[in-house]
Formats: structure tokens, sequence, C-alpha cells
């Protein structure tokens, strides 16, 4: 199972964004560095959800084009996208898997239908999803 | 020749065509892929007829979407 580490600072400003874009759903990309088999989220790409809807997203290739373009110059990696769940929980919905076409991609949903957010991170392949390992931490909570 | 697929720069043989690197690159799906090369989207009716060249920077942009 792939482990994913994201500082508090990253998943904080996700749910901010989130919460702003509610009802739409909410939506982007995730960069990172792999390192010794160390995945780490670095930056979080909030992108426009060409939907507009609160049930369903798209990401403009235009847009990811642009944010691929700045994680190379910034020498990050492309480790998946996210989108938020607002009234859905935090697992990956029937249209979710039937869209996840890159294997390699980890896909992270943020569910807002509780008071208390819920972000987790999948793989997905074959029609079939499996929980990542995804860690929040802090700088003096780090495991 | 030299390209970079994807950040990382890769030898191929001259003259190879995106089908080719498309297969070579084990990309899943292709056909809900969209590319790129030196930050141009390659048209679909391009798509088959597109050769590579010395120097040229692809990227694979999988469609993303879902629902709730």
């Amino acid at each position: 199972m792939k482990t994913i580490r994201m500082h508090y600072r990253i998943y904080d400003s996700i749910v901010a964004y989130a919460k702003e874009h509610l009802p739409e759903e909410a939506c982007g990309l995730v960069a990172g560095t792999e390192i010794d088999g160390k995945i780490e989220v670095k930056k979080i790409y909030y992108l426009e959800n060409k939907d507009h809807a609160t049930d369903h997203f798209t990401l403009d290739p235009k847009d990811q084009m642009e944010a691929i373009k700045d994680m190379r110059k910034e020498g990050l990696k492309p480790l998946g996208n996210w989108h938020s769940h607002p009234e859905s929980p935090s697992r990956p919905s029937v249209e979710d898997i039937k869209l996840a076409y890159d294997s390699k991609a980890s896909y992270m949903i943020l569910s807002l239908m509780a008071e208390n957010p819920v972000l987790n991170s999948f793989h997905i392949e074959d029609g079939q999803y499996e929980k990542e390992d995804l860690r929040i931490f802090s700088d003096e909570y780090y495991f | 020749m030299t390209i970079t697929v994807a950040g990382e720069k890769k030898e191929y043989k001259d003259g190879l065509t995106l089908p080719e690197l498309i297969e070579l690159e084990n990309v899943e799906t292709p056909e809900y892929v969209t590319v790129s090369i030196n930050d141009e989207f390659v048209l679909t009716e391009n798509r088959d007829t597109t050769v590579l060249n010395e120097g040229d920077s692809v990227e694979f942009l999988y469609f993303m979407g879902g629902g709730c």
C-alpha cells in the first residue's frame, strides 16, 4: 500500500478552498516528491471545476497542462488529483471509478458531508479501489 | 534522439511516431489521454501522423473527472 504524507497546512488549505466553493464540487491536482519511496504532497493545484456542479467535476486539459508545467519547473511530480464530495462520503463513487483512467495516480477525495471533513486517498484500477495510507503530519507530529 | 517524456529525458529512435511512443510508454487508456508536445496540444486528427523530433517535450494528460 502506498504511503503518502501531507503537511496539515496543505490539508487545511484544501478544506478551506473546498468549503469556499460549496455547494459545488471543488477539484484540482496534487503534486509532490517521491524520494526513496517516500511520497510527500508539496503543492495543491486549485483548478476550475468545468462542470460547476454539486455532483460532478471535470478538469480542463489546458489547466492541467499549466499545472504540469509549473510542477516540472518546481521539480515536483504529479501525484494525482483531488476533489470534494459536498454531501457524500470520502470514497470513490461509481462515476469516480469509471473515470479513473490513470492507475498510477492517487485519487484524493474530501468529504464535507459531516461537521468534520474527511480526506482519503485511493488507488483505482480495473474498476476496483483501495485506500492508500494518507498521513497528515505537523512539525511536532510526524509518522 | 533525446526527448523528454513526462519530465524524464529518454532515448528513442529517430523518426519515432506518437502512436509508437504511446505504446512504448505503456500509456493506459490512450483514448482518454490528451497529448501535448512542447506545450501544444496534439489535435486528434494529427495524432496518428505526428512524428517526434529531437528535444521534444511530451506530456500525457489523462482525462480527470468524476462524480460523488
